[in-house]
């Protein structure tokens, strides 16, 4: 740990970077403000509406469902995410040059723009044309995940382990190569097993980057549009219809600017209050 | 057991590989033969999709427009962040925690919920559809990651470096771009490699902020499912190409990218 020195000119050395992200956040987060309370019948006139729409949007069912279906989303890719990206990360190699081949293998699909992901996953999984869909229908089971609401969460999900699984194995991975040889060499005289050695050395190693693994997966996970909108467009139906593709369709696609801006409120200060919880109950061990 | 570990990479390097195998199958078709039978190969061969990108000025634009507000967004990012990140590794003032979280709460922001107010800030200031619009835009959460980032590889440095220097006499500026900068090459090559990566990726608001000039290639791809129906041969291909400088960036990267989280504070 670093010993800090009170010097009160690190804020002309942040300057810059709070103009810059200031400008971005403060102003358009003012306009949600703004709108959020407010009615609007075109023409620039705005009247005062108070918390109306903010009753409205948490009392509205079309939002509860869009809520329970994101949290049902995030819940279960960090359900598979997290353990599988470790598994793989604790049966990578840890020396040589396949390392390199498997971490630049594996990082490639982070690095893919998202709606090219969404598309991918379109033409791959499509059952008269694609290869995942082909396949799947030749082993016997009806999938269309463009008309059933349950072949198309597969394929949602499926797309989202195959696109951030990797995120978790990279800082898995990072965290396994910070222990020194010795420690296992000292588990070995011990005799310890493989799942002591999961348990007492590499997991208590890992804990910090699985801790930001978790938190960035829950953030981007819980913001996710394009993959989605491109995949399925949030159907059949409403069935894929996720918190952000619900907001455009309200905010872009009928214009709504009241009730999508409290949405957008709203939306945001659960992503802050969960991110809180999960940062406060992952860290809380580590002050005692 | 052990014997057979490098199964589990090596399926899973499989599975990450079959959508783009079908993605660069697909590229090499014609929509004759994508619509009309289904071929593990590309029964004929064709270079046409690609071509077409390439001699096609709407198309192959759209890279250059793409890449051009990423390595703009990239270069004010890294920038801005690096006197930034080591305030806060060395520095306490007034504020510092606050401002740290309130950065890190903008990487919490979804980009749904900044689309519209976006598109009207920038039409209001004058940089609607131009480059620098979209890398402005971008920094509202590459910055605060590039801080994150930088700020951990910097802690890892021990203050005794900067207090020989200033015994040396060295001034400030000099410490820090002679000796300070080069010792976290690392970390500004990770920090570099995460902005260019989520600039890079990211469409929605690139699309909000853009109509014609400054276009991005994904937003010029979405054209092939509206004008001629749905031309897959040509999608693919232009699917492809977008994967092309992600790889290059990342194999720069490859040996730092699994050091660069490690360090990273929570």
């Amino acid at each position: 740990m670093i010993r800090k020195t009170t010097n009160q000119k690190g804020w002309l050395f942040v300057a810059p970077v709070v103009l810059l992200v200031a400008f971005n956040a403060v102003i358009p987060l003012m306009t949600v403000v703004n709108y959020s309370i407010q009615e609007t019948f075109g023409d620039n006139v705005f009247f005062f509406e108070g918390v109306k729409w903010f009753e409205e949007v948490l009392h509205s069912e079309r939002f509860h469902a869009a809520l329970m279906r994101q949290l049902a989303f995030t819940g279960m890719i960090l359900a598979i995410e997290v353990p599988l990206g470790v598994a793989i990360a604790l049966a990578m190699p840890r020396k040589g040059p396949w390392v390199s081949v498997c971490l630049v293998l594996m990082a490639l699909p982070l690095l893919i723009p998202w709606n090219v992901v969404g598309a991918m996953w379109n033409i791959f999984a499509l059952p008269d044309i694609g290869l995942l869909g082909r396949t799947i229908n030749a082993l016997g089971i009806d999938y269309n995940f463009t008309r059933q609401p349950g072949s198309a969460w597969f394929t949602l999900i499926l797309m989202d382990v195959w696109h951030w699984t990797s995120l978790v194995v990279l800082l898995a991975y990072a965290g396994l190569s910070s222990i020194p040889d010795a420690f296992y060499q000292a588990a070995k005289i011990d005799g310890a097993g493989a799942w002591a050695i999961f348990r007492y050395i590499q997991l208590p190693k890992m804990k910090r980057v699985l801790t930001i693994a978790i938190l960035l997966r829950f953030m981007d996970s819980f913001m996710i549009y394009t993959e989605p909108f491109v995949l399925t467009g949030g159907g059949p139906g409403n069935s894929t219809t996720l918190l952000s593709i619900d907001l455009v369709k309200i905010a872009l696609g009928q214009f709504d600017l009241g009730p999508a801006a409290a949405m957008s409120l709203i939306y945001f200060l659960i992503i802050l209050l969960l991110s809180w919880v999960f940062y406060t109950l992952m860290t809380r061990n580590e002050a005692n | 057991m052990t014997r057979y570990k490098w199964l589990v990479p090596a399926l899973y390097i499989i599975f990450l590989m079959l959508p783009i195998y079908w993605l660069l199958n697909m590229s090499f078709k014609t929509t004759n033969e994508i619509l009309g039978s289904f071929t593990l190969f590309p029964a004929e061969f064709t270079l046409d999709n690609y071509r077409k990108i390439f001699t096609d000025s709407t198309w192959y634009m759209g890279y250059v427009n793409s890449l051009t507000y990423v390595v703009i967004n990239t270069v004010i990012s890294v920038t801005v962040a690096l006197p930034a990140a080591y305030a806060f590794s060395r520095y306490r003032f007034v504020g510092d925690k606050h401002l740290f979280f309130w950065l890190l709460t903008n990487r919490m922001a979804p980009p749904a919920v900044f689309a519209l107010p976006f598109f009207q800030l920038y039409s209001a200031v004058g940089l609607f559809d131009t480059h620098i619009a979209v890398a402005l835009a971008h920094c509202l959460f590459n910055i605060p990651l590039a801080v994150w980032i930088l700020e951990g590889f910097m802690s890892g440095v021990p203050k005794e470096l900067d207090e020989t220097a200033y015994v040396d006499g060295y001034p400030f500026w000099r410490f820090f771009i002679k000796i300070f900068l080069p010792t976290i090459a690392a970390g500004i090559g990770v920090a570099a490699f995460f902005c260019f990566m989520f600039s890079w990726v990211e469409l929605l608001l690139a699309k909000t902020l853009t109509s014609v000039e400054a276009k991005p290639i994904a937003a010029t791809m979405t054209r092939t499912a509206s004008t001629s129906g749905y031309e897959l041969g040509l999608l693919a291909a232009a699917g492809t190409l977008t994967i092309i400088p992600g790889a290059f960036v990342i194999y720069f990267v490859r040996n730092y990218i699994a050091k660069g989280f490690a360090l990273g504070r929570v």
